[in-house]
């Protein structure tokens, strides 16, 4: 057998059968999967799909069921939702739960998150598993070693009747990192480094595996925060290999294996790995070293600069097409080019999403607001990732930072990701934002978002302004 | 889903890059719990304006693009988000097949599912097919999914590919889990061997 890349053995482990007469990329499996995580907004018309055909879920006991998209994230938790959509999808989802068998952690649930923190921090995704879920950033379970991949409606109910989908091979590319990152530089700088240097469209069509020891030097969090918004390129699943970090990271995990079966997973987890001679389709190298703290400027995740530069000049760019994205993000992000990304104020801090809500991430931003207080004009906002990372960062106290420097300290959820509960921007309102979309009203109708770093957005709320966060944590 | 076969209508040039499923389908739409009610909610921010009145100078608003059955669309159309709320909502709104460079894989899949043909083709003929569509003269177009060509008035046509399976289930209008669920032997000896080599993940 020719060499194969990890994303070729594991679509190979799991093919039932061939749907089709070619090999290679666009070639159609029945694909085996492992798990889902199903949440209230994308699910509920799988569910009735389910119950007008009279079918029945396949492995009930494979899914898990998570509220984190329309819940309010205000102190004070209630069972029933403020409005009257969300209310009835949190009600239609609790029926689904009942009615087909499967683990619902709802908004009162002492492990409710957003569905990709809290499917980690359970054990439910584990390395060589495959994970088709209804949520584009499913892609953040490449960090244990498992392919992630979102799905829409459609395709979770075929999943939940039939516990396989019907999936075409992508091309592969490997995202090979080299060295260390500078200080102040994190996993956030890197995928946006990545996205600008492939542009948003730059992986359609591949599955992305990353390699390299600048990779092996990161943190699983940090790992996490690279899957997750590799997506924003366009990447269809991706996957890092897993390693002694990963297995570290696991091992105290609920419902991670124990005893001799943890013995028995780990050796099968420690031949995770590509062939070292496979062939990618596409190669990609980042230097560690040459990556800085990045902001977008504009409404694509891929119009992005480093902080120190200065809002772009449509009339350099000669491709017309281009140029004309450009003016129009200009125009709605209400910046003139040539503007230091430095200069430009903001009235909103958000600290939050499956991108960038974990422990390590809030204790980023703890560090560089820490004896500081948020400016003034500026109202900001930390949302932690699950409840669990909730009252973890309580327990060391960083509650008491945030809130001493002048932020809210929220229950977890989706929030100012997506704006579908009550955290919301208002029009023409701008926002540093740890999140992984800049769409044009995104975080509310009008409402103008910059994307970076936790702890470049805790820097920002400090300072009123977007600034780099290597000069405030020279001061620390 | 509704069989693809030949379909005639006028077609629209939406030519900006990286539409995504935000912009296709607003949030204030997904508090839904069935996919009905959705074709307001298309390009909603584009059609009308904050008071909810149509906006006169965007094309699908405009009377020659008035039963638009075709978009001839920017790079990476579809990207983001995987609401599948974006293709029910296109697809209510009359929208039946999109011709463009390249399509978020997401999108591609839930367009596949619900019968919303895509078809790819290089910038040039793109370009060619956006000019027509951008001309009220010259944008009825007729896709013919068996034939796998895409005539204009002007004598064009174009030729266009798409993978044997697809074609095959959006002609016939498949139920997927149908024809999956044929195999349900073959998934059931799969999964027996599959968890006896990795014990651990049985729950
Ligand atoms: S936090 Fe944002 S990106 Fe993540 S699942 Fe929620 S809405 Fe999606």
């Amino acid at each position: 057998m020719s060499p194969r890349t990890l994303y070729d053995k594991i679509i190979d482990s799991h093919a039932v059968a061939r749907l089709d007469e070619s090999s290679g990329p666009g070639a159609e499996v029945l694909l085996y999967i492992d798990r889902t995580i199903l949440n209230e907004y994308t699910s509920p018309q799988a569910f009735s799909g389910l119950r007008e055909a009279g079918r029945r879920v396949w492995r009930p006991d494979a899914a898990l069921m998570v509220v984190d998209h329309v819940n309010p994230t205000a102190p004070q938790r209630n069972a029933e939702m403020p409005d009257a959509g969300g209310a009835n999808q949190v009600r239609y989802f609790a029926e689904n739960s009942r009615d087909f068998g499967i683990e619902l952690l709802d908004v009162l649930h002492p492990l409710q998150g957003i569905e990709h923190v809290v499917a980690p921090e359970l054990g439910f995704v584990l390395p060589g598993m495959v994970i088709g879920a209804g949520d584009s950033h499913t892609t953040t379970y490449g960090a244990l070693g498992c392919l992630g991949f979102g799905i829409g409606t459609s395709d979770i109910e075929h999943y939940l009747a039939t516990s396989t989908l019907r999936y075409r091979r992508m091309k592969t590319m490997r995202v090979t990192l080299n060295g260390a990152l500078p200080p102040g530089v994190t996993a956030k700088d890197v995928v946006m480094a990545l996205i600008r240097t492939i542009g948003a469209s730059g992986a359609t069509g591949y599955a992305i595996e990353f390699a390299g020891d600048g990779i092996a030097a990161l943190s699983v969090e940090g790992r996490m925060t690279i899957c997750n918004m590799a997506v924003e390129a366009g990447a269809r699943g991706v996957i890092m290999a897993p390693d002694q970090a990963v297995f570290d990271y696991l091992a105290d995990k609920p419902r991670a294996p124990k005893g001799d079966l943890w013995d028995h997973a780990v050796e099968h987890w420690s031949g995770l790995r590509g062939d070292a001679d496979a062939v990618f389709d596409r190669e990609v190298r980042l230097e560690a070293s040459e990556i800085e703290p990045l902001v977008t400027w504009g409404i694509s995740p891929d119009q992005a600069v480093p902080i120190g530069e200065r809002v772009p000049d449509p009339s350099a760019e000669p491709d017309v097409a281009r140029r004309k994205d450009m003016q129009r993000a200009l125009a709605y992000m209400d910046l003139t080019p040539g503007t230091a990304l430095e200069e430009v104020a903001i009235q909103r801090a958000f600290i939050g999403s499956c991108t960038n809500a974990r422990l390590s991430d809030l204790r980023e931003a703890a560090a560089i607001v820490r004896g500081r207080h948020v400016a003034a004009g500026v109202r900001g906002m930390v949302v932690p990732g699950s409840s669990s990372v909730r009252r973890a960062a309580e327990a060391e106290g960083l509650d008491r930072v945030f809130i001493d420097a002048g932020f809210e300290w929220r229950q977890s959820g989706c929030s100012l990701c997506l704006a579908m509960n009550d955290d919301v921007l208002e029009p023409g309102e701008r926002c540093a934002s740890s999140t992984n979309r800049n769409f044009e009203g995104r975080q509310g109708a009008g409402g103008r978002t910059h994307l970076m770093s936790p702890a470049m957005v805790a820097a920002a709320a400090v300072a009123g302004h977007l600034t780099d966060v290597r000069r405030l944590a020279r001061e620390i | 889903m509704q069989p693809f076969d030949t379909v005639t209508g006028p077609a629209a040039s939406l030519p900006a890059a990286n539409v995504d499923t935000d912009v296709i389908m607003p949030k204030q739409f997904l508090k839904g719990i069935d996919r009905s009610g959705l074709a307001i909610g298309a390009f909603h921010t584009l059609r009308f304006d904050a008071a909810g009145a149509p906006r006169p100078d965007f094309v699908l608003n405009r009377p020659e693009w008035a039963e638009t059955r075709f978009l001839v669309v920017g790079s990476n159309f579809g990207c983001g988000s995987s609401r599948e709320h974006a293709v029910w909502g296109l697809l209510q709104l009359g929208i039946r097949a999109i011709i463009g460079t390249s399509f978020a894989g997401i999108f591609a899949d839930n367009a596949a599912n619900n019968g919303l043909l895509l078809i790819s083709l290089d910038p040039e003929r793109v370009g060619m097919l956006a000019g027509l569509a951008a001309d009220p003269e010259r944008n009825r177009l007729t896709i013919d999914l068996p034939g796998q060509v895409i005539l204009a008035g002007d004598a064009t046509r174009m030729a266009f590919d798409i993978p044997a399976t697809r074609k095959d289930a959006l002609v016939r209008g498949l139920d997927a889990i149908g024809t999956t669920l044929d195999q349900a032997g073959a998934i059931r000896a799969f999964e027996e061997r599959y968890h006896a080599a990795r014990p651990w993940l049985l729950r």
